[in-house]
């Protein structure tokens, strides 16, 4: 914290104001700052520091700390667009300075070749509307390194014979070897499987001023307090504010993207936290918001030369939502494996990560992982204990003192595929605390992503066998109501017809709006979509910074 | 806005987990992990010193030995500390001034319906708190028989006001059990439901954890690594 923080009026035009300050908008901050450009961040949520964070469940379950408020900004779910939305909570993402990165389990796996070319390789598949990336891995690889690199990613190069190519190896070793990591490396090999290290974006050493993890256990959901998680918040929001080019106006809710008469972007409306509203100018936008509410933005922004959204001239924004599929088996063991410590994941495997759809009589793959991500009261409150555990009483304290030092997770995640009516789009009623249309999810899975699911999670309940787990089960493998990974509604692409965004991030209808996060997938790859996300960022701050030299940006 | 509600002058939401350097952990390794640490660590032990006394902010008293009796028959004393030893009913309490208070007239109404489900069950009783432990389990289940179909959910919220009363208290009391003792939410007192569970009160770990990973030599590629 310095006292040369850069700061700015709402009526000073800077270069770029970003809206959102997540995995991509902080990386998009880092870089166009460094870059020497001056930059706006405009965060709802609040600015929280480590020592905001906390181990209270409550806190963060009960009163989203670092989550968006479903009592603030409701939304409501239907299954196909022919149905009413009723109102029902479908989406955690989230709303701090650092966004989603702040919380997340930072499980941190590349995609591979196949997720940019699947379309070709696989052709047409009925009911969905995949299409390749107009990027390839290839154009991807140095800002993968890039991401490992700079925000900080443990690993172990060259531990899975299915990994991409890669130019450099991580910039550090894995972190340590949990219990659960023993058991499902041991049982997957027995049954010819190749598990590895996981990669994660936690430090296994100390980097750059930030600890190494502390293995405090309170890890999936919470904000680290040792800076070890390399969130935007711990890795690229510091290095930003330090250029004194960047400001991080946090509590500033983006509803409007203002455009004028021209057709081009001058700047983003947003509330204050005493809800006044300011327009912050600026030569280019680029919004960051994340899959759902980038979207939102875009269609809330709606005027008259563009009626149905900006951006949305061939009515692709909200579209092509998705989720990843995947489902979770857990087992319980004798042994004591204390998986209660240490941050999630230590062993993955990605053996499945292209099946054969002519052998499994579907299309998609996926990876699995064993982990224990539960803290103790979502664990006992039902979360963590077998079907049919009493739900009070002696037997549930002997069954809560029992299994929660025992169990193991397996945790599958796959592919989604996009399909047209998958969206998120504005509800026609309801409002937020502010007067604005709630967010809509219209989502049905793809029959494909329910069979490769259960196929994947089948595959788990095998692992904890061969491991010897005492009891097992698994959660119902159901058709998806609730999102956390919120990806290719604006999706990238060539055909202006078909895409929202260019292979600049740029948008095909106004030449200064540029669209950088989940939204921007094209297909969803095998479940853990924040280091892609960043990837696009340093990609997308390059081609930016490139364009904006040439002076193509605000000509 | 809770966005700009950021003075909380709590002491147990900061980094509390400073106080609670682990004894057993090697000097070295905390110096290599986290250099900050170890000066950190001197900073004063007094913030863990738990402030709970015997008041309430919500229960009438009666009420209070109410609840406490319910929160006892969902977690029970035994052999190990239950419910009572962790102080959930003044966690319950202040929960029900804070994050919870929406559910203040669900618990007014719930402990009504409890009277009247004992009442009718057992003619002359009348507080759950004095009844032996069968009838207070059988009040309970005639309470919980009709949320049997409530399962797990790795997202539940489950502190709606409109849910049954018994998942209310359930919830609250697994949670009163189980928080984090230095959340300042009244709740595990000393620890003791971190205790029962087995999960060691501290807010650093060094590996090995557990059974499995203590002789674990360590990650090696088989010949067959060969796709």
């Amino acid at each position: 914290m310095t006292d040369d923080k850069a700061r700015y009026q709402p009526s000073d035009e800077v270069d770029f104001v970003i809206i959102g300050s997540g995995a991509a908008g902080g990386i998009l901050a880092k870089e166009l700052s460094t870059n020497g450009f001056r930059v706006v961040v405009l965060e709802q949520g609040p600015y929280l520091t480590e020592s905001d964070f906390s181990h209270d469940e409550i806190k963060i379950l009960q009163e989203d700390l670092l989550t968006n408020h479903p009592k603030l900004q409701p939304n409501t779910f239907r299954k196909t667009p022919d149905e009413k939305a009723k109102p029902q909570r479908v989406l955690v993402y989230g709303r701090a300075v650092g966004g989603t990165s702040n919380h997340f389990t930072a499980n941190f796996w590349r995609f591979h070749e196949i997720d940019f070319v699947e379309r070709s390789k696989v052709g047409p598949i009925p009911g969905s509307t995949l299409v390749d990336w107009p990027i390839t891995y290839a154009d991807l690889e140095p800002y993968y390194t890039k991401v490992e690199w700079e925000v900080g990613v443990s690993g172990l190069e060259g531990a899975s014979p299915f990994d991409p190519p890669r130019s450099k190896p991580y910039p550090m070793p894995p972190l340590p070897t949990k219990s659960n990591g023993v058991l499902f490396e041991r049982a997957a090999r027995k049954l010819g499987l190749h598990p590895f290290p996981a990669p994660m974006a936690i430090l296994s050493q100390p980097r750059a001023g930030r600890s190494a993890c502390v293995n405090c256990g309170f890890c999936l959901g919470f904000g680290c307090e040792v800076k070890a998680k390399s969130s935007s918040l711990a890795s690229m929001i510091p290095l930003a504010e330090k250029t004194g080019r960047c400001e991080i106006r946090p509590n500033s809710y983006v509803h409007k993207i203002e455009i004028d008469s021209r057709g081009r972007a001058v700047g983003a409306v947003y509330f204050d936290s005493k809800k006044n509203v300011h327009l912050q100018k600026a030569k280019a936008v680029i919004v960051s918001a994340n899959g759902a509410e980038t979207p939102r933005l875009l269609l809330l922004s709606a005027s008259k030369k563009f009626p149905d959204g900006l951006a949305n001239s061939n009515g692709v924004v909200g579209r092509n939502l998705m989720l990843n599929s995947g489902g979770i088996s857990l087992g319980v063991f004798d042994e004591q494996l204390n998986d209660y410590k240490g941050f999630a994941v230590s062993r993955i495997l990605h053996d499945f990560y292209e099946l054969d759809p002519q052998k499994v009589g579907f299309y998609g793959g996926g990876g699995l992982d064993a982990r224990f991500d539960m803290t103790p009261v979502n664990f006992a409150a039902g979360a963590g204990l077998p079907p049919n555990t009493p739900r009070w009483g002696k037997k549930f304290k002997d069954a809560i003192a029992h299994n929660f030092t025992r169990t193991v997770e397996i945790f599958s995640h796959g592919t989604s595929l996009p399909k047209e009516d998958n969206s998120f789009s504005l509800d026609p009623d309801l409002k937020d605390a502010w007067g604005l249309p709630a967010l809509r999810m219209t989502y049905k899975d793809h029959p494909d992503d329910i069979k490769l699911a259960k196929w994947l999670n089948e595959y788990g309940l095998q692992i904890l066998d061969a491991a010897g787990a005492k009891q097992k089960w698994t959660y119902p493998i159901e058709e998806q109501q609730f999102a956390v990974h919120l990806l290719g509604t604006c999706r990238m692409g060539a055909d202006p017809k078909t895409s929202v965004i260019n292979s600049d991030h740029r948008t095909h209808d106004v030449k200064n709006l540029f669209l950088c996060d989940g939204s921007s997938f094209v297909t969803s790859g095998r479940g853990q979509p924040t280091l892609t996300i960043e990837a696009l960022a340093f990609r997308a701050a390059d081609r930016i910074t490139a364009l904006a030299k040439r002076g193509e940006i605000s000509a | 806005m809770p966005d700009t509600d950021r003075s909380s002058s709590n002491p147990f939401d900061r980094r509390t987990f400073l106080t609670r350097t682990a004894a057993g952990l090697s000097a070295a390794w905390l110096t290599s992990q986290w250099p900050a640490m170890v000066s950190a660590a001197t900073h004063a032990h007094s913030a863990v010193a738990n402030p709970a006394a015997a008041k309430f902010e919500f229960f009438k008293p009666e009420e209070a030995a109410e609840v406490e009796a319910i929160a006892s028959r969902i977690i029970p004393s035994d052999e190990t500390p239950g419910a009572k030893e962790a102080g959930v009913v003044y966690f319950i309490d202040r929960a029900l001034v804070t994050f919870a208070s929406d559910s203040q007239s669900a618990y007014r109404e719930g402990l009504e319906e409890i009277r009247t489900i004992l009442a009718e069950k057992f003619p002359g009783a009348t507080k759950f708190s004095s009844a032996p432990p069968e009838q207070q389990d059988a009040v309970l289940e005639a309470l919980s028989s009709d949320n049997q179909h409530m399962t797990a959910s790795r997202r539940n919220r489950p502190n709606s006001p409109s849910q049954p009363f018994f998942e209310t208290i359930r919830y609250h009391t697994i949670a009163g059990f189980l928080i984090d003792p230095d959340s300042g939410r009244r709740g595990n007192k000393d620890g003791v439901g971190w205790k029962v569970i087995g999960r060691e009160n501290s807010h650093i770990f060094q590996a090995p954890f557990g059974d499995l990973d203590k002789n674990y030599p360590g990650w090696q590629p088989v010949d067959s690594e060969k796709k």
